[in-house]
């Protein structure tokens, strides 16, 4: 899971660094830091952005960690999907109930069509859309792809797969 | 070193052209076509061999036949180039069993019998002191076969992802380029003899599908059939679909996936960044392998034609040359 947090720390050497330590001792990969020295904060110290990926279910241990060493957490913004993936269904998808076939990725509640681009050139021919999958985690794709594969199956639908995923 | 060649369309018609052409220390014995067939002890006149078949349709003596070389012939290694029956493998199959059972070396270009009986080949081979060798079979001139049994020994190749079908590749590219129709592009692909008059074979993804099974049997040690590898063509594919893919600065291949670890044996078409090195041009084949010491490695060449396959088989017949000579 991507998750960005800013962080207030205070503004003297070393402490950036020790404020970090904690998430790469929890498994946590840092993506990014951004620090700002901010007018309104006191002067003594720091707010640190951070964008860092980690197993969801330590983030609480994370938080945790971060208030015994005196850190605040002062803001956490959840990029719930991290994965996505983009694939094309081929087929008569209006007319086979198309909010089913999105339900059917939607109602996993680990992975959801956020985006669909389609093309339908004539009424009795098929159409193709394009669907952009996200997804928690790297398994939860593979199980939404699993699910759509189905469904394609069921009703009849080409489905085009990525070679390759991106995150 | 003595060599017959069984089959004389194009390939095996290149193979004798460059034999003659080129001081490689081959002497051909023997030749058959389905008609006929010329055996000579000493070595056979080759542009003799060749006028005559281009006069007349065959290439010798109409009593004598393909099984008369096989048999009564002199020689160390049977090159076997007839047409390919993929259901049955012959009459390629009882021509190479036949070669191996007098202790012959075999090379083929024959995707039939490798694809049917590859590991009874094989064994039978091995027990006649003799190679069978087949790199014609997957991927026209790409060495693809070689690389993989030889200079990358000592790797684990964790997959293979191939554009194996330069038909399909040339159907898709020009959907993508010039924005034709399944159908227009099939047809011109059929007018620039890229197609057969039956595309069958090619756009529902069975001749790939045989080349992935040729890979996945002499490669990866694996014992499948057409029937274990998951096979979807290109033959339903819209232009919409490419152009929705073309929005993602993607395009649309027909890619045969091999993943060793989970028996994964795939053709499909698929989504793939234009940039990848898999996304080659007409009737180009390439070939992307993932190993554990040398990374990635992508192969790109013709996959199909006569001097094309003609190099592969002779880099066959002369690495079997080598060999010999070595011991």
């Amino acid at each position: 899971m991507q998750v960005s947090m800013k962080l207030e720390i205070r503004d003297s050497p070393g402490h950036l660094v020790a404020a970090l330590s904690p998430i790469s001792d929890i498994g946590g990969n840092i993506k990014t830091v951004i620090h700002e020295h901010d007018q309104e904060n006191e002067e003594d110290s720091l707010s640190v952005e951070v964008v860092i990926e980690i197993p969801q279910e330590r983030l609480e241990n994370l938080i945790t960690l971060f208030k015994e060493r005196g850190i605040h957490v002062l803001k956490i913004g959840q990029e719930r999907f991290s994965y996505r993936l983009s694939v094309i269904l081929i087929g008569h998808l209006v007319h086979t109930d198309l909010a089913d076939t999105i339900d059917q990725i939607d109602g996993t509640g680990y992975a959801e069509i956020t985006h669909m681009n389609m093309a339908m050139p004539a009424i009795e021919e098929r159409s193709s859309a394009q669907l952009m999958i996200r997804s928690v985690t790297r398994q939860d794709m593979e199980h939404a792809l699993e699910i759509l594969r189905k469904v394609a199956e069921k009703k009849g639908f080409l489905l085009i797969e990525p070679l390759e995923e991106t995150r | 070193m003595k060599i017959v060649i069984l089959g004389l369309g194009a390939v095996g018609k290149g193979i004798l052209e460059t034999i003659a052409e080129k001081k490689l220390g081959l002497i051909v014995t023997g030749v058959a076509d389905s008609k006929s067939a010329c055996i000579k002890e000493d070595g056979i006149d080759i542009r003799t061999v060749l006028t005559t078949k281009k006069e007349t349709g065959i290439c010798g003596n109409p009593s004598l036949t393909a099984d008369d070389v096989i048999a009564t012939a002199s020689y160390d290694l049977l090159v076997e180039v007839t047409p390919t029956d993929a259901n049955s493998g012959e009459p390629a199959y009882g021509y190479i069993k036949r070669a191996l059972g007098r202790g012959a070396h075999v090379v083929t270009s024959n995707k039939g019998p490798v694809a049917l009986y590859f590991n009874e080949l094989q064994s039978l081979a091995q027990d006649k002191g003799v190679q069978i060798r087949y790199e014609a079979t997957v991927a026209g001139a790409i060495p693809i076969l070689h690389a993989m049994q030889h200079d990358l020994l000592g790797n684990t190749i964790t997959a293979l992802y191939g554009v194996l079908n330069g038909t399909c590749n040339y159907i898709l590219t020009r959907m993508a380029e010039e924005g034709l129709s399944y159908k227009q592009a099939l047809a011109e692909a059929r007018e620039l003899g890229y197609a057969e008059a039956d595309p069958t074979y090619d756009v529902k993804g069975i001749d790939a599908g045989i080349k992935l099974v040729i890979l996945a049997n002499t490669v990866f040690g694996k014992n499948i059939s057409l029937d274990d590898v998951e096979i979807t063509g290109i033959d339903l594919l819209t232009d919409d679909a490419l152009r929705l893919a073309e929005h993602q600065e993607c395009t649309i291949r027909l890619i045969g996936e091999i993943v060793p670890k989970k028996d994964l044996f795939r053709i499909s078409p698929r989504i793939i960044p234009k940039n990848h090195p898999l996304v080659v041009k007409g009737s180009l084949n390439a070939i992307t392998i993932s190993t554990d010491m040398a990374g990635e490695l992508t192969f790109i060449g013709k996959g199909a034609g006569s001097i094309e396959t003609a190099s592969a088989i002779l880099g066959d017949i002369l690495y079997i040359r080598n060999e010999q000579c070595m011991d």
